[in-house]
């Protein structure tokens, strides 16, 4: 069976950025311009499992993403990837949402794409880290869903996915259609090729306005928001780390073994 | 409208007893029970609660619903959902308490929406505001790099709560409660996914969670083989266990369960030597509790320093072993 898929990507701010440069001012995430934009690491798990799938079996993938300001070069990574189809929620309206007006939105454009096996996002964002969207929306489109899913297997409509749990994993079966959200462990997102991302490059993505997917600005982003930031900040921390020295590293590990005794660590 | 009141925990069994994460929202619930003058109650979902009943209420539960049926043996989204929505309409609780779990995360989010309700998830911190009598909930963003706090004027207001965060309450077992078995129905053609088997991944010797000393390796490790020989001799030596951050576990270095971080296990033990791991903020957020933090790296500007109380630049191949062998020396003198 050839698999429709939909894959929720996130632009976020690269989250392997050094700590230093993450800076809050007036409640407010500021980064400096060297931190470039990335797709969220854990919607890059989604679209390789989403791929793996389409390699196996065959199928179709559109790539859903929310925001405003895309840099065209960072989100249509995922058409160099290999899928098929990019559709933005784009406009000014989208920003400053929380978990339930993104599903919210999201959910609304799902509906009118309209076929899809398998809806993918990654299992939290990498920049707010909340785990809600995906699982919102399959409560707003009323499909089941599995969670933090590390193997995907397709076969005669049911998918068999292995959700990692504390100490282990359960394999758990689902009736498609229905939405998964993963983790990391299934492998990195494959690195485009020369031809992927030349095809990419004549591909104009899809733009969608909140009234394209049935929606007034004031339900939509900040507008349309359940929960209020009241603050957002940065606890102060002492650096106060007590470096070991000796003249070799050998010597100077040494004289650590000494110090915790001294400390009464040990 | 109803009227909104009182704190329900959901709670989590494991092999029969109350999961720690339990006994920790029931301390943390305790509290704002308190501030509010209000009761504290626990959901106990399961095939067979048995005395997890009274163990919860040992550790400050007021009243315990014990939910059994056979569909609750393990935990499934789909039933357990339809219990937590069911007690929750039956009682409005104004404040849910869940623990930032396997379950945690998995419910949590599919309950909040479909009771048209906003959700917090993994909190460190939870107030109520005295004038709005609000709950004030506070959580890491930015993979640590900042919180933020939140609010919401929906009720029930829900929360998850990152493990090892709050304490417990000495267990009580003279204190008095109320367990009530509500009916609650499942209806089993609504459950849309099957569990085929559940497979136990552990590590052997001593549990990550339970260990007082662990010795986490990173990216820098560069392979398998050091997890098993340099690292495992040092953790053995301290009586403690193995762990690494999320680039190993990922390669397939280590197994799954040795990650610790935002997104694997959440850890606290007395000393945690961290070796060639650089800090990131997602690794740090599962390692910050612990009372000693001891860094080894190459790199004078790793970010793990600004959290180590000791640390040594230099590379691991040659400060480690020399570092075991003087320890060793040590503890047999």
């Amino acid at each position: 069976m050839a698999v429709n898929m939909i894959v929720c990507c996130k632009q976020v701010p690269d989250p392997e950025a050094p700590p230093a440069v993450f800076k809050v001012v007036n409640n407010k995430m500021t980064l400096p311009p060297e931190v470039k934009p990335v797709i969220g690491q854990y919607e890059e798990f989604a679209l390789e499992a989403a791929l793996k799938i389409k390699d196996t079996v065959g199928g179709k993938i559109t790539v859903l993403s929310l925001g405003n300001n895309f840099v065209r070069d960072v989100i249509k990574k995922a058409l160099a990837v290999g899928s098929d189809e990019l559709i933005l929620l784009e406009d000014e309206a989208f920003e400053g949402g929380d978990s339930w007006s993104t599903a919210n939105a999201l959910a609304s454009a799902i509906k009118k794409i309209g076929a899809y096996d398998i809806v993918f996002c990654g299992r939290q964002s990498s920049d707010w880290d909340a785990g809600q969207v995906g699982l919102g929306i399959a409560e707003i489109l009323g499909i089941p869903a599995v969670t933090l899913a590390r193997k995907i297997e397709v076969s005669d409509g049911k998918a068999k996915v292995e959700r990692v749990i504390a100490d282990g994993y359960q394999a758990i079966e689902v009736t498609l259609p229905a939405l998964i959200t993963v983790t990391s462990g299934l492998g990195a997102l494959r690195y485009p090729t020369l031809k992927g991302i030349m095809a990419a490059g004549k591909k104009q993505p899809i733009i969608w306005k909140p009234a394209d997917i049935g929606l007034e600005p004031s339900q939509v982003g900040a507008a349309g928001k359940r929960s209020k930031l009241d603050k957002l900040f940065q606890p102060v921390k002492e650096a106060k780390c007590e470096i070991i020295k000796g003249d070799t590293p050998a010597e100077a590990g040494a004289n650590l073994a000494v110090r915790l005794k001294e400390a009464k660590l040990l | 409208m109803a009227e909104y009141k009182g704190i329900l925990v959901c709670g989590e069994l494991a092999d029969g007893k109350l999961a720690s994460i339990t006994t920790e929202l029931l301390g943390c619930g305790r509290k704002l029970a308190q501030d509010l003058k209000e009761e504290l109650s626990c959901l106990l979902a399961s095939d067979a609660v048995g005395e997890a009943s009274k163990e919860a209420i040992a550790f400050g539960a007021d009243k315990v619903y014990a939910v059994e049926h056979p569909a609750l043996k393990e935990y499934q989204a789909d039933s357990y959902t339809q219990v937590a929505e069911k007690l929750v309409k039956e009682i409005s609780p104004r404040v849910i308490l869940m623990g930032q779990t396997s379950m945690g995360r998995d419910l949590a989010p599919r309950l909040a929406f479909r009771l048209g309700t906003s959700l917090t998830t993994d909190c460190l911190d939870l107030s109520i505001d005295q004038k709005t009598k609000l709950l004030t909930q506070t959580r890491p963003v930015y993979g640590g790099n900042a919180q933020a706090a939140f609010t919401s004027e929906l009720m029930p207001q829900m929360v998850t709560v990152r493990t090892k965060a709050m304490s417990p309450l000495e267990r009580d077992d003279s204190r008095k409660g109320e367990v009530i078995p509500p009916k609650i129905d499942i209806d089993t053609s609504k459950v849309r996914t099957k569990i085929l088997e559940t497979v136990k991944e552990e590590a052997v010797g001593i549990k990550l969670e339970d260990a007082p000393v662990i010795v986490c390796g990173g990216r820098g490790m560069g392979g398998p083989q050091p997890f098993q020989t340099t690292l495992k001799e040092l953790a053995d030596l301290l009586h403690g266990a193995v762990g690494a951050t999320r680039p190993p576990a990922d390669n397939g270095w280590v197994p799954e369960a040795l990650h610790i971080g935002l997104t694997g296990k959440i850890v606290a033990p007395d000393i945690y030597i961290a070796i060639a791991v650089s800090g990131a903020s997602q690794h740090t957020a599962g390692c910050s509790g612990s009372k000693h933090i001891i860094a080894i790296n190459k790199d004078p500007e790793a970010n793990i320093f600004r959290e180590a109380e000791f640390g040594v630049v230099g590379k691991y191949e040659e400060v480690v072993p020399a570092f075991t062998n003087k320890l060793k020396e040590l503890l047999a003198g």
